[in-house]
């Protein structure tokens, strides 16, 4: 078991080097500004492009680039300084990840309180008027996109611009530390709409993993066995249903705490994916090559920590 | 127990038929059946697979109603009717009174519990026993089947297990609470042959040391032959004939029971005969065949026997010996005795029609 979690760290320390050298040459080679002008402002000197460009160390081949970064991140752990504001890519990442945390986990339990509840509902008194009704809601949060559900309940609830003003609205965030109860409600709302298609999925993958299983074998010696319905469903059909939905789990929250970039954007929450939007529109290298490999990071140690826990829920799994 | 309800039977089914209404069609699965088991007996109830056998055990368990099975007829099982409790009440008797046991053990176990564990819930189902002492029952369980270590085999989980071992779990599981009665759904058909013999052979100890009646329901005669008392054949959701294993597999009469008979590999028969299948397969349980529902597939059917339909009534003579048969019985007797000197099914019909004169043409 040691031996097996050592080999997939070292996987995953392959997979990084892979990813950030892929970015690095991705963002270099594809046709976007030159971050040089960008940060010289209009109508500036060739000579002062020059300079720049000297001072960023763009005017080095790009395999030095590559070689000196990779140096950088990997000895010394370090992203290197944004093109547009000369901050450390580090800090400003450790500065937005509290906001991106706070939305994601938040949403997480919304998501998972709402549609494992209605999953597991669905799935016993399938095609009933319930199930039908759940399943119909569910397509529509699965088919309704971020933005545009974010902007309605702006419109619905927001304190500024809303019908009914109830929730705080865009902009609002606080940090957890410094105004507790500001940071509960202005995260209401992202939370909320995060969780929504989320909270669908996870209701019909819920379902579906539920039906299937109660179709099996040793749910109906359970019953054999004279247990209570609750009992069969809960400690045998949802014990078993859920551990495919754990994995899928580990990689959604793994995937949004590299930034739920729509989510922060619509409700001008200071976090990674707002970081990332940020650096894309400034063509700011340094930080998207950070926010990926961020990412990167997360989708691994999530895949590391499934496969981890799989052993323990699943005895059948064994590594060695 | 009462002294009267010795002579009782244990468990008596009355004209039980079971339904499954579906989009293609009502399937009656069990068309009016009738049989006794009586205490610390065993019955074998035999048939090809759709011959509603599975089902009709399952509905003495009461775990075909959530399926939505429309059911009638009786179950009495110590004189209360089974059909007639709540779920709640039927819930009390499921693996306290009645328990069951399947046809693979590895899927009818759950993967994610040990052995242990699944035996602990069982007892504690019905049982207000400490954890420690369920447990301590759970290891003499897995020592009163036969397994070796068990001690260590109450942690192992049913992967860890080979295929005998499981069964033997899944048994303990089921004398947990010390059932008055057991049904066995093909217990032996996803084993080895030798394991086979030895799960068999655990059933019949158990049998005689707990005093527990046993339903084996199987499609094998020669599992019949080995451990039951009593026999019921059935053929699309009815017996067609039923009796005292001795007798039944020595004189069978119907001819369905003898295409079973004969297609049973042996060693000791009276010379190598052939092997020779039932022809064609089992009929359709929503669209039943007219008349006997064996006459399309039946070497020796008449033209009438597609119109009649046949009553499960005694032979002549053996009044414990029921067949549901429209041939003769003088005819069906000639017939088996050519039959079992190695004939073919054309050849005892020529043979026995030749010296029958007036025998239909």
């Amino acid at each position: 078991m040691t031996g097996y979690i050592v080999r997939r760290i070292l996987w995953g320390v392959v997979l990084l080097v892979l990813v950030s050298a892929l970015t690095f040459v991705l963002f270099r080679i594809l046709p976007t500004a030159e971050p040089a002008r960008l940060r010289a402002g209009r109508g500036a000197s060739p000579a002062t492009i020059a300079a720049l460009r000297r001072d960023l160390g763009l005017n080095k081949p790009l395999v030095v680039q590559l070689w000196l970064y990779m140096k950088n991140l990997f000895l010394h752990f370090e992203l290197g300084y944004s093109y547009h504001s000369n901050a450390s890519v580090r800090s400003l990442i450790f500065e937005r990840l509290p906001a991106t945390v706070s939305l994601t986990l938040g949403a997480a339990v919304v998501w998972l309180a709402v549609g494992l509840p209605v999953g597991i509902v669905s799935a016993l008194r399938r095609r009933s008027r319930l199930d039908r009704a759940s399943m119909g809601v569910a397509l529509v949060l699965v088919s309704a996109p971020e933005y545009w559900l974010g902007l309605i309940v702006l419109y619905l609830f927001a304190a500024d611009i809303g019908q009914v003003k109830v929730f705080p609205g865009s902009g609002s965030y606080a940090g957890l530390t410094s105004d507790p109860w500001k940071w509960l409600t202005s995260l209401l709302l992202p939370w909320l709409v995060l969780a929504a298609s989320f909270a669908a999925v996870y209701a019909r993958l819920m379902r579906s993993s539920l039906i299937e299983t109660m179709g099996e074998d040793y749910i109906r010696t359970a019953r054999a066995k004279g247990l209570t319905e609750r009992r069969v469903v809960m400690r045998h059909g949802v014990r078993a249903a859920i551990n495919p939905i754990m994995t899928i789990f580990a990689l959604d929250v793994g995937t949004l705490l590299g930034g739920a970039i729509l989510v922060e954007t619509v409700f001008d929450i200071p976090g990674i994916g707002r970081l990332s939007y940020d650096a894309i529109t400034h063509a700011d290298f340094p930080i998207i090559q950070g926010t990926v490999l961020l990412v990167a990071l997360f989708i691994v140690v999530a895949n590391i920590l499934v496969d981890i826990a799989y052993a323990y829920v699943d005895p059948r799994v064994r590594y060695s | 127990m009462t002294e009267a309800s010795l002579n009782e039977p244990l468990l008596r089914v009355e004209d039980l038929r079971v339904e499954f209404p579906t989009e293609d069609g009502v399937v009656h699965a069990v068309d009016g059946i009738s049989y006794d088991v009586r205490a610390a007996s065993t019955l074998g109830i035999v048939g090809e697979s759709g011959s509603g056998k599975t089902v009709a055990a399952l509905t003495a368990m009461g775990l075909t109603r959530r399926a939505g099975a429309r059911i009638s007829g009786r179950i009495l099982f110590e004189g209360r009717d089974l059909l007639a409790l709540s779920e709640e009440e039927m819930r009390r008797l499921r693996g306290n009174e009645i328990a069951m046991i399947f046809q693979d053990p590895l899927s009818s176990l759950h993967p994610l519990y040990t052995v242990g564990a699944q035996i602990v819930e069982a007892i504690r189902a019905h049982r207000d026993v400490s954890k420690a002492q369920c447990r301590a029952r759970a290891i003499e369980l897995l020592e009163l089947v036969g397994m070796r270590e068990p001690d260590r085999r109450v942690d192992e989980y049913p992967h860890e297990l080979s295929g005998g071992m499981r069964q033997r779990a899944m048994i303990a599981m089921a004398l947990a609470n010390e059932p008055r009665l057991l049904i066995a759904d093909e217990p032996t058909t996803a084993l080895d042959v030798t394991v086979q013999a030895q799960v068999l052979a655990l059933l019949e100890r158990l049998r005689r040391e707990l005093s527990m009646a046993i339903v084996i329901v199987t499609h094998d005669l020669g599992v019949v032959a080995d451990i039951a008392a009593d026999v019921a054949v059935m053929y699309a959701g009815r017996i067609v004939e039923s009796g005292p294993a001795a007798r039944l597999l020595s004189a069978p009469e119907h001819p369905y029971t003898w295409g079973l008979l004969r297609s049973i590999p042996t060693l000791t028969g009276p010379r190598a005969r052939r092997l020779e299948p039932i022809p064609g397969s089992p009929p359709s349980l929503i669209e039943r065949p007219s008349g006997c529902h064996f006459h399309p597939r039946c070497p020796y059917a008449q033209p009438d026997h597609a119109r009649i339909d046949p009553r499960l009534e005694p032979v002549p003579g053996e009044p414990d010996h029921r067949v549901a048969c429209l041939l003769e019985p003088p005819l069906r007797h000639d017939l088996w005795a050519q039959l079992r000197a190695g004939g073919t099914a054309a050849q005892a019909l020529s043979a026995t029609t030749a010296g029958v004169p007036e025998a239909p043409a």
